[in-house]
């Protein structure tokens, strides 16, 4: 605990704990906090980038098929069909592709899904059609008047100044959503929607088992355990998972440096951390049992 | 060897089993809906998720493997949004939207609605007034790619034409239509996102909307045409201007709730109006698909100007009685 906190603990007020930055409280019915995270503009961007390629190479690809069908056969009433054809599909694609997909119990475009995005309900309760429809028929206003704007070319009695501030003004309603902290575009606004990261999670082995027979004999003084807290079990963690060589080595070497490490000098440095990770896990669990969560090596209380 | 293993590992090792499973189950229902799903899985669901759910919450109080409490952290959000999402399935949201939802959003934005009218109508009247007192403003009105060659350049038999036989003087002519259809649809979209803009840009598109009207109308007053033209927009256009006053309407509900709140929050009070205003716009759309088929055959084929305002007078008591029947409040 920080020393401010302590303080102010002390003297009987509240600790005023920061949510983190791009957290989002979600409690389910059950009691049980989500702790969503908000999707980021970029992400958010990307995501959308990759729907109008999408929905760009499928008007590209009907485009082609029509014209072919048209060349193979030459026919005035069949081309009159195609119009049809075409100009129904290009409309259904600009304004329902979005629905569509956001309609679905996955609540996400193929861009989102490739982004690992979803759309919720802003309240958590479930998101119904109206409220996809809502968000996505802002987007006339957040993407196609900024893009026509920016793609004018100067007519007849519509001179480069009204342009210019047509594009300032539609601009806005681009970089809306950095201006509130849950990144919410206008179409969010109008549904009362938000869009969070749902990554997909892949349940990987546990390491405080893998390689245990290995690591077997090593053994680790309370002393030894006592130096790190559970930030750097963390990033231990992490540094194990991502198996680099180089990484594992120099983490190896710091701690056996810090922990004064007088054990066997010749196993390998990913049985070691392994092993130094289920010991300090270990230790840094039992005492969380008895309610002491040590947030770092710097907490020594 | 048990006791040499960790409370947390031990705790993993028993549930796992349940979560994987939960993890199939989402799978399958997420790709193909719960209609895929069997009975006794789909019963299956609620309980798994409830184990997940306990099992996260004690995971973050005994585990610190991280990689465990993310993965259940995104289990659980899953199963979260599956179990308490809405899943009526399309038939069943279908009727819902067309006899209840539609028309109640459409009478709860009656005031709106007035005011969207009230518009329309000035910008007609302003319209056409100015374009019978000098043709020149009719360009300003109109846009060419829309007039197709009724301006104040033609000749009355060749304006005459324009309203009767269609069929030999344009070619494509349903391709016209799907065009107008969709080009009308966008607009009526439009002046629905635009009304977040504080409503003005909506009022502003239902001006210029009302003054082509006027100023068309004016052409063929001057004619001696008039009559005959107002058939042969009403066929149609009873549908569709009443589906952009509609929109209109929807944009106007939006921007009102962001500007005046009242007693919620600008943020909800946003949201609800949105809500609202997008269920009726989806009912727009319709209703211009409707005219679009109005005024793709139904034109065509009714020639006498007695049947086609009959139809036109027929569509509008239509709308007017669908939209505005009392209902029972909702259940």
């Amino acid at each position: 605990m920080t020393a401010p906190g302590i303080v102010q603990r002390l003297k009987g007020r509240r600790v005023h704990r920061e949510p983190v930055a791009d957290q989002r409280e979600l409690v389910t019915p059950e009691g049980v906090d989500l702790s969503l995270k908000v999707g980021s503009y970029v992400e958010r961007f990307c995501a959308m980038a990759l729907d109008l390629l999408i929905l760009l190479g499928g008007m590209l690809l009907l485009s082609l098929a029509v014209f072919a069908v048209y060349l193979a056969t030459r026919t005035q009433a069949l081309l009159e069909a195609l119009g049809i054809v075409w100009l129904l599909a290009s409309f259904l694609g600009r304004n329902f592709y979005f629905f569509y997909f956001e309609a679905q119990p996955r609540a996400a475009t193929p861009g989102k899904r490739i982004m690992g995005l979803r759309v919720i309900a802003a309240d958590g309760a479930a998101l119904t059609a109206d409220a996809v429809f809502a968000r996505n028929a802002m987007r006339e206003v957040e993407v196609f008047l900024p893009l026509t704007f920016f793609l004018a070319r100067s007519e007849v009695g519509v001179d480069a100044a009204l342009i210019t501030l047509g594009a300032i003004w539609s601009g806005v309603f681009v970089i809306f959503p950095l201006f509130n902290r849950d990144r919410r575009r206008l179409g969010d606004l109008a549904a009362g929607t938000l869009v969070v990261k749902a990554p997909r999670k892949v349940l990987q082995p546990d390491l405080a088992d893998t390689e245990r027979m290995a690591s077997r004999g090593l053994a680790f003084t309370p002393a030894q355990l006592e130096v790190y807290g559970i930030k750097e079990l963390h990033v231990l963690e992490d540094v194990i998972r991502a198996a680099d060589r180089r990484a594992l080595k120099e983490v190896a070497e710091r701690i056996r440096g810090k922990i004064g490490w007088d054990g066997p000098a010749d196993i390998p440095d990913r049985t070691f951390l392994n092993a130094y990770y289920a010991a300090l896990r270990g230790r840094l669990e039992s005492r969380m049992l008895f309610g002491h969560r040590r947030k770092d090596k710097f907490d020594v209380s | 060897m048990a006791e040499l293993h960790l409370k947390s590992w031990r705790f993993r090792a028993e549930r796992e089993a349940d979560w994987r499973r939960l993890e199939t189950l989402l799978a399958k229902a997420e790709a193909g809906g719960a209609a895929k799903l069997k009975r006794d899985e789909l019963l299956e669901i609620p309980l798994l998720y409830r184990q997940a759910l306990s099992s996260l919450s004690v995971a973050r109080s005994i585990s610190l493997d991280q990689s465990l409490v993310a993965y259940l952290e995104s289990l659980c959000a899953r199963a979260y949004f599956f179990v308490y999402g809405a899943r009526a399935r399309l038939p069943e949201r279908l009727a819902r939207f067309f006899l209840r939802d539609w028309p109640m959003a459409v009478q709860a934005m009656w005031r709106e609605t007035v005011v969207s009218l009230l518009i329309s109508v000035i910008a007609t009247v302003v319209g056409y007034m100015l374009v019978q007192g000098d043709p020149d403003w009719f360009y300003s009105f109109v846009d060419p790619s829309l007039a197709s060659g009724r301006d104040p350049t033609a000749t009355t038999a060749s304006l005459r034409a324009t309203l009767y036989d269609e069929k030999t003087t344009t070619d494509g002519l349903s391709v016209m239509a799907t065009f107008l259809f969709t080009h009308n649809a966008q607009i009526a979209l439009f002046a629905f996102a635009l009304g977040f803009a504080l409503c003005l840009p909506t009022a502003a598109l239902l001006v210029l909307n009302g003054g082509m009207l006027g100023a068309f109308l004016a052409l063929f007053f001057s004619r001696d045409l008039g009559v005959e033209a107002t058939g042969w927009l009403m066929i149609h256009g009873t549908t569709e201007l009443f589906a952009i006053v509609l929109a209109g309407a929807a944009g106007f509900s939006i921007g009102w709730a962001v500007t005046f709140p009242g007693a919620r929050t600008r943020v909800d009070a946003a949201a609800e109006a949105g809500r609202r205003a997008a269920t009726a716009m989806a009912g727009v759309v319709v209703m211009l698909f409707v005219a679009g088929l109005l005024e793709g055959f139904a034109r065509q084929l009714v020639q006498p100007d007695v049947a086609r305002y009959a139809i036109a007078a027929t569509m509008l008591i239509a709308w007017l009685a669908y939209f505005y029947w009392p209902r029972r409040p909702a259940p």
